[in-house]
């Protein structure tokens, strides 16, 4: 197109783009840039893939039996949904990073649409949550330790990496909150304490009553009660359904609130 | 003056036609709080003009021109952007700026920059041909993050033009450059601009306005105080101040003395600018009881100066003069 005439400008030709600028390009050069962060690779993939390796081939335990496989499947679980919820919420705070460097104004430049942009960074987020997931069940399967039927893997490998959606939500919030560039220091610690919470490092059952009872109240319990139901069988307990809708509700609420006030031009 | 003033207000838009105005603002105000940035500016510019926006730090140019992007609310008063609303101007890439600072990731590659950027708009020109006109081909596979402060700017100047806009606004775009910098920058601005794009600076650099703009619109505490070619706010400069003692001075008549620009009374002292100091001290020594009479020469950077300092006075009947 060429509009270089020193005459009239014609601005019929110009249009918005569709999806409020929504495109692949940015996905992709989204998700290059998470991956290009060493400190991001080795949170939210290598830690976990290692964890797994440390606590998921004991011999003592590792083969006992779990449900419908064996313990070491279900701490491949617990690892897959530590690292994907890292992830998520790593994609989800670099908003906090990009609003410093003016990154945020400077897209106010351009046709993307503020739904748009939230879209890609949850997209992007769960684009590297599920390469936690991957990683860590290739290392699972690599060491041939964990036993599960063949549609297990793929079933609580699927309900981790849909469930850390709930974590982009997190990471999202956290990110409009905290004015700070360093906020993945301050969120890895925190996703810390929520997954001893959640009981993801330790079994719920070995802590003292009163904490076992605190601890179904934190973000990561009803997410990861769910994700090993699969292998587990059993009914459903309501209360971790309810426990992930509630903390949706304060995660993504938190997040649209921070957002509104973030993009409300003064 | 006057005169020289009407032609060019005539001239522009029989030259662009029945265009829509590049950038329309009415009765334009910004407060903060209880400070006023922008305290009520009207301004056409018009298709294919370069503009100055020329004023001290914190003369309000950076509010106007956030107001101008669609980026703030003006309090009151109305912009238009192309007839538009500055969103649905942008959204159509119609518009594109070049800020001071920040607006850049520092871990993508300039050339995934501009891809980025490129990707978001419906219609854009090839990123290796904008990349080559900024001058900014040769870093393309750097991080941002390793880019001088230069080569920064020159990649906010290709992410600006990637949506070939009508409008570009630039806020400052030299500032902490060098002058082989700055001048580079300006090259390849001036070269694109040739191609008919309407431009609009903000700067505190006299000889940048001076240098580059077709029009130059003084502001000061946010308002504008003068308006018009380079050659005439030059002019406005180049005269002399006539300085005299006259009791009881009517300030309406002295206004009336041919070739007086603007007018001043402090007390019985009279100071009277004009480009013809001769016909003015003449007039002030036959016509009035008008004493002690002194001629001063005023320069350029007083020009800008008084035009833009606080002294109101000055200023106020510099407006009247301008307009």
């Amino acid at each position: 197109m060429s509009t270089t005439s020193a005459t009239a400008p014609d601005l019929t030709t110009r249009r918005a783009p569709g999806m409020g600028g929504f495109n692949l390009t940015v996905l992709r050069l989204e998700v290059r840039r998470l991956l290009r962060n060493r400190r991001t690779v080795i949170f939210a993939m290598v830690f976990p893939a290692f964890f797994f390796l440390i606590f998921g081939l004991n011999a003592r335990y590792a083969n006992e039996r779990a449900g419908h496989g064996n313990v070491s499947a279900f701490i491949m679980i617990s690892m897959a949904l530590y690292g994907a919820v890292l992830a998520t919420t790593t994609g989800g705070a670099l908003v906090s990073i990009e609003r410093a460097a003016g990154w945020s104004r400077q897209l106010r430049l351009t046709p993307l649409s503020a739904p748009a942009y939230i879209v890609i960074k949850v997209l992007t987020a769960l684009v590297l949550g599920l390469a936690s997931v991957v990683v860590v069940y290739a290392v699972g399967m690599f060491t041939g330790k964990p036993s599960m039927p063949g549609y297990l893997w793929v079933a609580t490998g699927l309900s981790v990496w849909i469930g850390s959606l709930l974590f982009a939500a997190f990471g999202l919030f956290m990110g409009y909150l905290l004015p700070t560039e360093n906020v993945m220091q301050i969120l890895g610690f925190v996703l810390m304490i929520f997954a001893f919470g959640g009981g993801l490092f330790i079994p719920l059952s070995e802590y003292p009553h009163v904490l076992q009872t605190l601890a179904t109240y934190t973000p990561l319990f009803g997410l990861n009660e769910l994700t090993h139901a699969p292998l587990l069988g059993g009914s459903i307990n309501i209360s971790w359904v309810a426990n992930v809708l509630a903390w949706l509700v304060i995660f993504a609420g938190g997040a649209i609130w921070r957002f509104r006030k973030d993009t409300a031009r003064v | 003056m006057e005169t020289t003033k009407a032609d060019h207000r005539l001239g522009t838009p029989a030259t662009a036609g029945s265009l829509p105005l590049a950038v329309g603002l009415r009765g334009l105000r910004k407060n903060f709080g209880s400070v006023q940035a922008v305290k009520g500016i009207d301004l056409d510019i018009a298709s294919g003009e370069i503009v100055a926006f020329l004023g001290p730090n914190g003369a309000g140019k950076t509010s106007t021109i956030d107001m101008i992007l669609g980026l703030s609310q003006p309090t009151a008063g109305e912009v238009s952007v192309f007839g538009m609303h500055p969103r649905q101007a942008i959204t159509r890439g119609l518009v594109s700026a070049v800020m001071q600072t920040g607006g850049l990731l520092k871990d993508l590659t300039v050339v995934e920059t501009a891809q980025y950027t490129a990707s978001l708009f419906a219609h854009s020109r090839p990123v290796a041909e904008v990349l080559e006109r900024a001058g900014v081909t040769a870093i393309a596979d750097r991080r941002v993050g390793k880019c001088s402060g230069g080569e920064q700017q020159r990649l906010r100047f290709a992410m600006a033009l990637l949506s070939d806009p009508e409008l570009l606004v630039l806020d400052e775009p030299t500032t902490g450059m060098d002058v082989e910098g700055r001048r580079g920058f300006w090259g390849a601005i001036r070269q694109d601009a040739a191609e008919g794009r309407t431009v609009l600076f903000a700067t505190h650099y006299l000889e940048e306005a001076d240098a580059y703009a077709d029009r130059i619109i003084l502001v000061r505490h946010g308002e504008i105080v003068a308006d018009g070619t380079a050659s005439e706010i030059k002019a406005m400069a180049a005269g002399r101040t006539v300085r005299a003692t006259l009791p009881g001075a009517d300030e309406a008549e002295l206004r009336r003395i041919p070739g007086a620009d603007t007018v001043e009374l402090r007390g019985d002292t009279v100071l009277v600018h004009s480009n013809d100091s001769d016909s003015v001290a003449r007039y002030l020594l036959t016509s009035t009881q008008a004493r002690d009479l002194e001629i001063t020469a005023r320069g350029i950077e007083d020009a800008f100066i008084a035009l833009t300092s606080d002294d109101n006075s000055t200023t106020s009947s510099a407006t009247g003069a301008s307009r």
